[in-house]
Formats: C-alpha cells, structure tokens, sequence
C-alpha cells in the first residue's frame, strides 16, 4: 500500500518531469526546425487564399492575409525562445551580479539594492513592460528589453536570500580563515551551491518571460509585422472570433504548451535539486 | 420531479411570450451603438466627428441641412436668394422656432453663431469654411443676410454642417455638456465613458413627424463587443464602422439589415512629399504602381471599400474615376524606380495609425512594396503620437490615414500641410475658382481639374473610399444608408412593428 503510493508520487513526481522535458523539447524542435524548413512561407501574403480550413495543404488552414498558420506557428516558436533566452539570460546575469554584490557586502549596499527591487516590485511585472515598450517604442528588442528588465529584481532577490544562507555556513568561515576574498569566496563558494536554485528559477522565469511576450505583442508592442509572434496571432484572431474561431486556438495552444512544458519542467528540476526531498527519499 | 419542471418552463416561456409582444408594441424609443465617445457635445467646440453624429440635425440644427442623399435642403432657414453677382444670400427663417431652453429664435443667433464660427477665438475646428464670408446681418428678425468676399457657391452645404449650427448666445458656456439648440431632441444625460441620452423635443416645429420619443448612443469600441450587442439586442443599430468581416454573419440573419454605403473618408497612404526621394514625381508613381488597391481592400476591408484615384469622394456628381492612372503594375513601378535612380529600391518607414484599415492595411503595402525593391518598415502609432509626429511635425515618410471630412481637396492647397506638397499654389487657385464659380457645371470642371491634378501629381497612393457598414434591426426604417456628412439623422426614423 504504501509503496503503492509511494510509487505513484514518484510518477508525479518524474512523470510531470519528463511531460515538461518533452513539451519544452517539441517547442524547442520546432523553432530549431523553422530555421530549415517550414511548409510554406510564414510571411508571404496572398489575400485571396484567406480563411482556408485545415487541408493537407494547409495543415492549420490560412488566416485573415492567406498565410500558413503552420508555418506561422513554427516561426512563432522562433520568436518566443529567442525572446525568453535572450531576457532572461540578461536578467540572470544582472540579477545574480547584484544579488551576489549584497550578499558579499551586506550593509548598505544590500539595503540600496534590496529597496530598489522592493520599489521594482511594487509594480506589476507586465505593466513595467508595457511602461517601458510605450516609452522607447513597441519592437522585438525593446519588448526583450523590457522583461528583461522586469526579471532582473527577481534574480536579485533570490540571489541575495540563497547567498546569505551559503555565507553562515562553516566552510566560507574556514575559506575567511585560508586567506580568501569576498570576491573569491562568492565565485568559488557561493555561486557554486546557489546555482540549482538560479537554474530553477530562470526556468519558471522564462516560462513567464514568453507569456509577457506574448501579452506584449498581443497589445501590439512585441515583435514587429512581417515577423510571426504567438501574440499577435492571437490578437489577428480576434477579430474574426465568431467567423473563424480555431485560428484563436492554434496560438493559444501553442502559448499555453511553450507555458506548461516549462513549469513542469522547472518543478522538477526543483524537486531534483531539493536537499530536503531527496532527504525523504 | 419531472411535472413540476414542464410546468416550471412552460411558465417561463409564457412569461417571455407575454412579455415580447407588449415590449415592441411600444417602441418608440431607439438605441444606437458607436465606435467613438465624442469628447465633448458641442460641434462648434471640437472637430470629432462624434459629435455630429450625435448632434447634428437632432439636438442642433443649421440653416440648412444635408439630406440622405447629399443635397442640401432648407432647415432653420426656410428659403434662400442668391443676389446676381452671387456675392450676397438673403435667408427667410422660420418664425416661432424656439431653443430647447424656451427661448426664441431669431436672426441675432444666426449672426452671433456664424460670427463666432469666424473668429479665431470662436475656437470652431471648421474655421476655414467660412474663408469666403465677409460679414453677416440681420435686417430683420425672420431675415439674416450674408455678404461674402467672393461669390462662394458653397455656402449653403457649408451652413448645414455641424460647424455652423446656429446656438444660443446664453447657453454657450455651457453647451459642450448640455447641449442647446433648436432640433427635434434634446439633450438628458450623458453617462461619461458609456452613453448620451436624448429626449423628443415636445415643442419642435413639426413634433408630429417625429416618431421616436427617445434616443440613445452608446459607445462600444471593441469590434467584438459591437457584433454581441447587435446579437443580442442590446442595441437597435450601429449605424457606422461595424467590422467588416461580421457582415456576412448579419446578412444570413434575417433579424437584421445591413447597410453598405459610403463615407467622405478617402483612405490615403499620406507621402511627404517634400522629403527625399520622394520630391521626384516618378517615385510617387512607381509608389501607386506598386500598392494594389484591391488587395488591400479584399485583406483589410472584406472587400467593402470603393477604390479611388484621387482626393474625391465618389458621391459627389463632380467625381471622376481616374483609379486606372496608375494601374497595380510592379515591373512599370520598377522602371519608375530605376529612372528616377532608384535601380535597386531603398528603405522607408511607414507609420501607421491604431484604425484597422492603417495597421492591417500597412502589413500589406509593405509587402507590395517588398515586391518593387523598397523596404518599408513599420512602426505602429498611437493617436495621440501620430497627431503629433505626423501631421503636425510632418515628421514621416509614408502613413496611412482615412481623411473623413467632406470635400476636404482644399488641403492640397494649404501651405505647409503635413503633405508638403509642392504643387499647392495651383491647386489653391483652383480651390479659389471652384468657390467662385457661377454654375454648377463650371464649378464640377473645376472640381474634376483638381483631382486629376492631384492624380497627375500622384501626390498621395489613393486607396479607397471608407464604407458606412452599418446594421441595424430589419423593422427599424429611416437611418443613412450614407453618409454624405457626419450626422445620425434620427428625423424620419421609426419602426415598421
């Protein structure tokens, strides 16, 4: 019995795991894939093959302009990984850089910095983006600019709390004793065991980085016309809700696949790394 | 269990079956939907075109009026003469007309209305209009007088626009909240961000004609939220601006009517022509070579849309079809290029406006364009920043924009519109004799010069004329089929059953 259900959490547990790898990996396919090949092109229009169904030619039918949803779909994925890797691998790197230079100096440096991101946190993450995108101007690089720049507190903020936990341990007080610097010790000590818990969060971070995306090119401010975005596919679609409805699910499908596949995959990536779940094992 | 449940829903049914029959046996009141909150109610105040098209020709009234049709009938006024040398018009105004506010009307509000409308500190938007009047008098007080500079053929049209509604010294103040003036309704209440209510004015000159004892206008501008209101019933009409690709939906259901007609709006993709290399005519025209008119409408429009080929709305008797000058040609636009040193295109910005037909519409250009070698890359605006950047700091290369205000060419002729067009001066000449024309022959020759001067210039890439798509319940009768000028006329609206 106790097994059984032992069994089953362990299911969950990796099942929901591998569901994750699988989805973030079929996403991650299909943008790979879109760089090589796509069934038609994804940006040609021809306004009199507009609204086709699904055919074998058309395997997601064609939208308001006669272009290839499919199509449209794979370059899509293009955009939303590019956007996420590129943000969030910029916010990681700031973040982190802060949040190390708090921990390893505390005082008023950490209380500087952690207000700061108090005051970046006291506004939603999707209106600063919106703020910033309405600011410099609606774009692809502005948009990755914008979440970047939302996430970056985040990271700050992890940084700083794990990195505190890593400086009262006995072996940094040892690494004091040897000699060490503050900066040595955070790049030889620190970084090191906070990092599963960096890679846990960027991975819930970029799942969120592409549903701001999404939101931001859905209200116009993302990646630019000609170029396909999940997003604007979305908002294309409506319009012609009540006339073609299954041109709003491709691309929410696909939002919602890119979204889940990732938060699986960050919560299993946080149950491999936690010390106190692999205790109860 | 189950019997109470028949009887439950039989219950029902009767009780809505009751219901409807008594509700439309009483209809006497109409709801209309539109796209735009006007800012303020009064159209001497502000150019919005919501505001006509709540007020004009229901709360306030002009001289004269635009019918359906276009022509212009008498409405304040009940007869006008136009002296020999057509310099002076001699209005008779009908007696015992009163403001909404009791008091009477007369001709010192003709001349204070229109004197104001004069004046710069007037503030009226359609200021321009009035280029031609030298002063207005009133002999006597059924009589008002106009003594223009030059004979200006125009005169009555321009009087029945909302610009020249005829208010109340008294309620001046007042009437960009609480509307004053002479017409069939007055004004109840507005419910800031949702809608104007109006009221049958009980002491109207022909009460009787009018069949709706009450109005209203709300506004809805999400194209979806339009299309569930009209499904549902919440409102009676949208008279304009539903969204073209709902219209086949209405017209398989036989609740409703659809209405496509036409507006004064010219849809342009606006050029600056006093920036490089755009300044060179063989640039512009490889530029309406390039853009085909018909993809844009069947893409942008669901092909409702009557396509152009100059500044002029094909309404207007004087209209001449000139949208063969440039036929959709990418090899000819391509030559144009090469000549003018453009062998291999080059990259333009186009800026694009929130309306649809601007922001779709662009999608589409661009990649006509694409086809002749330019690169057009581009860059969504909001109002606000368009109003800005565009037209006043003419800071742009190509836009797209739907100019909606009726005979509108004279703006070719302005110096330093946003256009920079630098053949102005001809054209202001020929704004000049059109005004001045004795006939309406000469004055259509004139009119019909102008527009093949603006073709020949190809100043602009002429798209389209915008529609009027409007639905309505299949029992209301009496709404615009188009719109000659910005007005919900609510005089001979009423229902069948």
């Amino acid at each position: 019995m106790s097994t059984a259900v032992v069994s089953i959490g362990r299911f969950f547990r990796y099942g929901n795991f591998a569901i994750g790898i699988a989805l973030t990996g079929l996403v991650g396919l299909t943008a790979l894939v879109s760089f090589f090949w796509t069934p038609h092109s994804a940006i040609l229009i021809d306004v009199a093959a507009k609204f086709r169904p699904m055919s074998a030619q058309h395997w997601f039918g064609t939208d308001h302009f006669g272009r290839d949803v499919f199509s449209m779909i794979m370059v899509g994925a293009r955009n939303s990984i590019a956007v996420g890797v590129v943000a969030v691998s910029a916010s990681v790197t700031f973040g982190t850089a802060l949040g190390l230079l708090a921990s390893a100096r505390r005082g008023w440096i950490e209380e500087l910095l952690m207000r700061m991101s108090d005051l970046a946190f006291a506004f939603p993450a999707v209106l600063t983006a919106i703020m910033i995108t309405a600011l410099w101007g609606p774009g692809a690089i502005n948009a990755i600019l914008a979440i970047a720049i939302f996430n970056v507190p985040v990271f700050a903020r992890v940084t700083r709390g794990a990195a505190n936990a890593i400086w009262a341990r006995e072996y940094i007080l040892a690494a004091r004793a040897a000699g060490k610097g503050g900066l040595r010790i955070t790049v030889e000590h620190v970084l090191p065991n906070i990092l599963n818990v960096l890679i846990v969060q960027a991975t819930i971070q970029f799942a969120l980085a592409i549903l701001a995306e999404a939101g931001l090119s859905y209200l116009g401010l993302g990646a630019q016309p000609p170029y396909p975005s999940w997003g604007r596919m979305l908002r294309d679609a409506q319009s012609y809700l009540f006339e073609v409805p299954e041109q709003a699910i491709y691309p929410g499908v696909a939002i919602a696949i890119a979204v889940l596949g990732l938060n699986l995959l960050g919560d299993g990536l946080r149950d491999a790394f936690d010390p106190r779940l692999v205790r109860k094992r | 269990m189950t019997k109470t449940f028949v009887v439950a829903v039989a219950a029902i049914i009767a009780a809505v079956g009751v219901g409807t029959p008594t509700l439309s046996a009483t209809r006497d009141s109409v709801r209309l939907g539109m796209t735009l909150e006007p800012p303020v109610l009064d159209p001497t105040a502000s150019p919005a075109a919501a505001i006509k098209e709540i007020v004009t020709n229901n709360l306030m009234e002009g001289l004269t009026r635009v019918s359906a049709d276009g022509s212009v009938k008498p409405a304040l006024a009940e007869s006008w003469t136009v002296s020999e040398d057509g310099k002076t018009y001699t209005f008779k105004l009908r007696r015992g007309v009163k403001f909404h506010d009791g008091s009477p009307f007369s001709s010192a509000d003709v001349v204070y209305s229109i004197s104001r409308a004069m004046s710069p500190e007037g503030g009226n938007p359609g200021r321009n209009l009035y280029r031609a009047i030298d002063k207005v008098t009133a002999p006597a007080p059924d009589i008002a007088v106009f003594t223009l500079k030059n004979p200006f053929f125009t005169l009555p049209y321009v009087l029945a626009l909302g610009d020249s509604s005829i208010v109340s010294e008294k309620t001046v103040p007042t009437n960009k909240t609480n509307p004053v003036g002479t017409g069939p309704f007055k004004f109840s209440r507005w419910v800031k961000g949702d809608r104007v209510e109006l009221v049958k004015n009980q002491d109207f000159r022909d009460k009787d004609k009018i069949r709706l004892n009450r109005a209203t206008f709300r506004f809805i501008p999400d194209p979806n939220a339009i299309v569930n209101a009209l499904l549902a019933g919440d409102l009676d009409a949208f008279p304009l601006g539903v969204p073209t690709e709902s219209v086949e939906r209405f017209k398989k259901d036989k609740r409703f009517k659809v209405s496509v007609g036409m507006t004064e709006g010219e849809t342009i993709v606006s050029i600056n022509n006093g920036k490089k290399p755009f300044d060179d005519v063989r640039v512009r025209r490889a530029l309406s070579h390039a853009v085909d008119r018909r993809a844009v409408i069947d893409g942008v429009m669901s092909g409702y849309g009557v396509p152009i080929g100059s500044h002029f709305s094909p309404l207007h008797p004087a209209y001449v079809d000139l949208t063969g000058l440039y036929p959709h040609d990418p090899a000819k636009a391509k030559t144009l290029l090469a000549e003018a040193g453009y062998p291999n295109g080059f990259a333009l910005t186009l800026r694009l406006p929130p309306p649809q037909y601007a922001r779709k519409g662009g999608e589409i250009i661009a990649q006509q364009l694409e086809r002749v070698g330019i690169q057009a890359k581009l860059e969504p605006l909001e109002w606000a920043q368009w109003l800005d950047q565009v037209l006043s700091r003419k800071d742009y290369e190509l836009t797209i924009i739907s100019h909606v205000e009726a005979l509108d060419y004279d703006r070719y002729g302005r110096e330093n519109y946003y256009w920079n067009y630098a053949n102005n001066k001809r054209i202001a000449e020929l704004v000049v004799s059109a005004d001045q024309a004795g006939s309406t022959a000469q004055r259509n020759a004139v009119l019909q010069d102008i527009q093949k001067q603006l073709a020949l210039d190809a100043v602009n890439v002429f798209l389209f004329q915008l529609p009027k798509i409007g639905v309505w319940n299949a029992n209301l009768v009496g709404l615009w089929e188009n719109s000659p000028s910005p007005s919900n006329d609510l005089t001979d609206v009423h229902w069948t059953k």
